[in-house]
């Protein structure tokens, strides 16, 4: 047989569930399989069909009830186990385990917590299921092998007896060509027989992996929770890097530039009598100095300003009002704090916001407005300039709009050709 | 003068030492944390001390949080905080109850040596010197209040008021006459209900009450 069933197992980012798949099943595993299915199958579905009803019926005597139940668990926990290691070992499908209930409840509280459990019913329902229908296909396929064999032999031994004129069959077909035919049936149906019981050990399969695997919505909401989680801690990360960036900023090269600028100053003021070229050159190289120190102070803020950690938006922003070339209207009222990446987020969204409407938008005059209804904070930045803003051009909108999606947030940005320019932004308050 | 001067970074401190030297200023002590600073003051009684404001251990707002203790513990040293950024709120926090011999200054602004010393001076002598920053940032969250009848001109010479400016100093700084300049005080004291008094101190403390009021008013 070249046929072999793989599993694959593909390992998304994180620790997300794998998903099983499968190409193909080596027959004679499949026939072991289905038979060995049919053979577990039946008493079980048997004993479910009587248990489950029965546990339901006792229900007023709570005990009994509970007991079957528990009982039911049980054996559903068994099958569940030695179906898993049947599939795996025989036609090497290995199924992702379902999330188990968890084990530290009380008696009772376990069974009403599994009387709860989807995966417990998903379970249940494919012992059943399979437990009828490998019966079924246990039965269909020990027919067909045994019909095929039976036609095999039967029918040749029949047509090369007359063919030798010694026809002692009275209960076979006079007719040459159907003793033929059924020979020939017999041959190909004996040839497709690890075909067929690779179909029966599929349906099996594709059974076991919708019922007794995690469900396809619970893999994806784990996935998903997984990928948020990883991307919380990448935007955390980003806040963090900028943070340091800042403090080093601050610690090293801010000081030493105030510090080289201070000195320039010192010999400036002492060195009154210098020729004009070192008069000049000294004049100069304490301009540069100080114009460095301007500009890395507003970069060194642009990444993170301390006064946000330390005292919030509202004072974080007021000092990029009051640097604005444009008069801005500030308004912010905040109930409570964000939390902090929110926070930083909003900054950046409203200093990036600013920097584009001095830049492009020719506008005389901003307004600001921070408002938050404790679920989502709402940032708005109106501009009165010649608008035609549009995140999609590639300007620094753009990054805006990644920035804010990285946290959920939203971004809404109103600027017809002619002005005026709303730009509104919601994020989720905590994060 | 008597100064304790409280920097963490060993390259500033140095060069302070330098710069208050050139200007025959005697730094009696440098420490570069907060607490010594505490106990540098308690120690020297200096005239004034120098502050920066984000220190160890947590570098956010020590600096500031320790010279309101040196205000409310030795009234009579004089505060002049630098910091790498100007922020209204720590001004805020410093100009709460009394604007007496404080300053808040930009590190920046180190570099223009006989500037500093001069605004430091002021201070000293019981005198203000705050940030255009700082003023800057104080008069733009005042929109929507009297501050609006003020023609650009009038801001002008309110915010170099507020820094601590006398009339020459904002004549000076406005290439205007120090008539003119007389002329738009009046007018700003009219249009802000003002009583008119001629002590530079009074007319910042007369300013940031104003504003610290009007702030009361918008929130």
């Amino acid at each position: 047989m070249t046929t072999t069933f793989t599993q694959q197992v593909r390992r998304s980012a994180g620790d997300a569930p794998p998903v099983a798949r499968y190409r193909a099943i080596p027959g004679g595993a499949a026939i072991l399989s289905t038979v060995l299915a049919g053979l577990i199958g039946f008493p079980t579905f048997v004993t479910i069909v009587v248990l489950l009803p029965l546990s339901f019926g006792l229900a007023p005597l709570v005990i009994p009830s509970l007991i079957l139940l528990v009982i039911l668990w049980w054996l559903n926990d068994g099958l569940t186990y030695v179906h898993r290691s049947r599939l795996a070992s025989l036609i090497g499908l290995r199924i992702p385990a379902a999330r188990r209930p968890d084990t530290h409840y009380s008696f009772v509280k376990g069974t009403l917590v599994r009387l709860k459990s989807r995966s417990t019913w998903r379970q249940l329902t494919y012992h059943t299921l399979v437990g009828l229908l490998n019966f079924v296909m246990t039965n269909l396929l020990v027919a067909w092998i045994a019909m095929s064999v039976l036609c095999a032999t039967v029918f040749a031994t029949t047509w090369s007896l007359s063919m030798a004129g010694l026809d002692q069959t009275p209960w076979v077909p006079e007719a040459l060509a159907i003793r033929i035919t059924f020979t020939v049936i017999g041959i190909v149906a004996f040839i497709l027989t690890p075909w067929v019981a690779r179909a029966m050990a599929c349906m099996d399969g594709i059974l076991a992996i919708a019922l007794l695997g995690p469900s396809r919505n619970r893999a994806l909401s784990e996935k998903v929770e997984t990928l948020s989680k990883s991307r919380a801690g990448v935007v955390d990360a980003a806040d963090a890097e900028r943070r340091r960036i800042e403090r080093d900023l601050h610690d090293g090269t801010q000081q030493r530039l105030t510090s080289l600028a201070m000195n320039l100053g010192i010999a400036k003021a002492t060195f009154k009598d210098l020729p004009m070229p070192a008069r000049k050159a000294l004049d100069d190289a304490h301009d540069e100095a100080k114009q460095a120190l301007v500009e890395l102070r507003m970069l060194v803020r642009g990444l993170h300003p301390a006064v946000l950690d330390d005292r919030g938006l509202d004072a974080a922003l007021s000092g990029i009002v009051a640097r604005s070339p444009i008069p801005i209207q500030l308004d912010v009222d905040l109930p409570m704090r964000p939390a902090r990446t929110i926070e930083a987020v909003a900054y950046f969204v409203i200093s990036e916001a600013l920097t584009n409407v001095i830049k492009h938008a020719r506008a005389n005059v901003v307004q600001v407005v921070v408002t938050s209804d404790g679920e989502w904070l709402s940032l708005r930045v109106t501009d009165d300039g010649v608008g035609g803003a549009d995140h999609a051009k590639g300007s620094g909108l753009d990054g805006l709009k990644q920035r804010i999606d990285a946290v959920d947030g939203h971004l809404l940005i109103d600027s017809p050709v002619g002005g005026p320019t709303h730009i509104l932004a919601e994020l989720p308050c905590a994060s | 003068m008597r100064v304790v001067i409280a920097e963490d970074s060993t390259l500033l401190r140095e060069g302070l030492i330098r710069l208050l030297s050139v200007a025959d200023i005697e730094v009696v002590e440098a420490v570069d944390n907060a607490e010594d600073l505490l106990r540098a003051v308690e120690q020297h009684a200096p005239d004034l001390a120098l502050v920066d404001v984000r220190m160890p251990p947590s570098f956010t707002d020590e600096g500031i949080r320790a010279a309101l203790v040196v205000r409310s513990t030795w009234p009579d040293v004089a505060l002049l905080i630098l910091s790498q950024y100007v922020e209204e709120r720590y001004a805020t926090d410093l100009l709460s109850g009394t604007t007496k011999a404080v300053g808040y200054l930009l590190k920046d602004r180190v570099a223009d040596v006989e500037d500093f010393i001069v605004a430091l001076r002021r201070v000293a002598a019981g005198g203000t010197a705050l940030d255009p920053e700082v003023v800057a940032q104080l008069l733009i969250r005042r929109s929507g209040d009297p501050l609006e009848a003020l023609t650009p001109r009038e801001r002008d010479v309110l915010e170099l008021m507020a820094e601590g400016r006398s009339n020459g100093g904002i004549a000076e700084a406005l290439v205007v006459s120090e008539s003119a300049v007389a002329k738009h005080v009046n007018a700003i004291f009219t249009k802000l209900d003002m009583s008119q008094t001629e002590s530079p101190h009074r007319r910042v403390v007369a300013v940031l009450q104003f504003l610290a009021a009007s702030k009361g008013a918008r929130s």
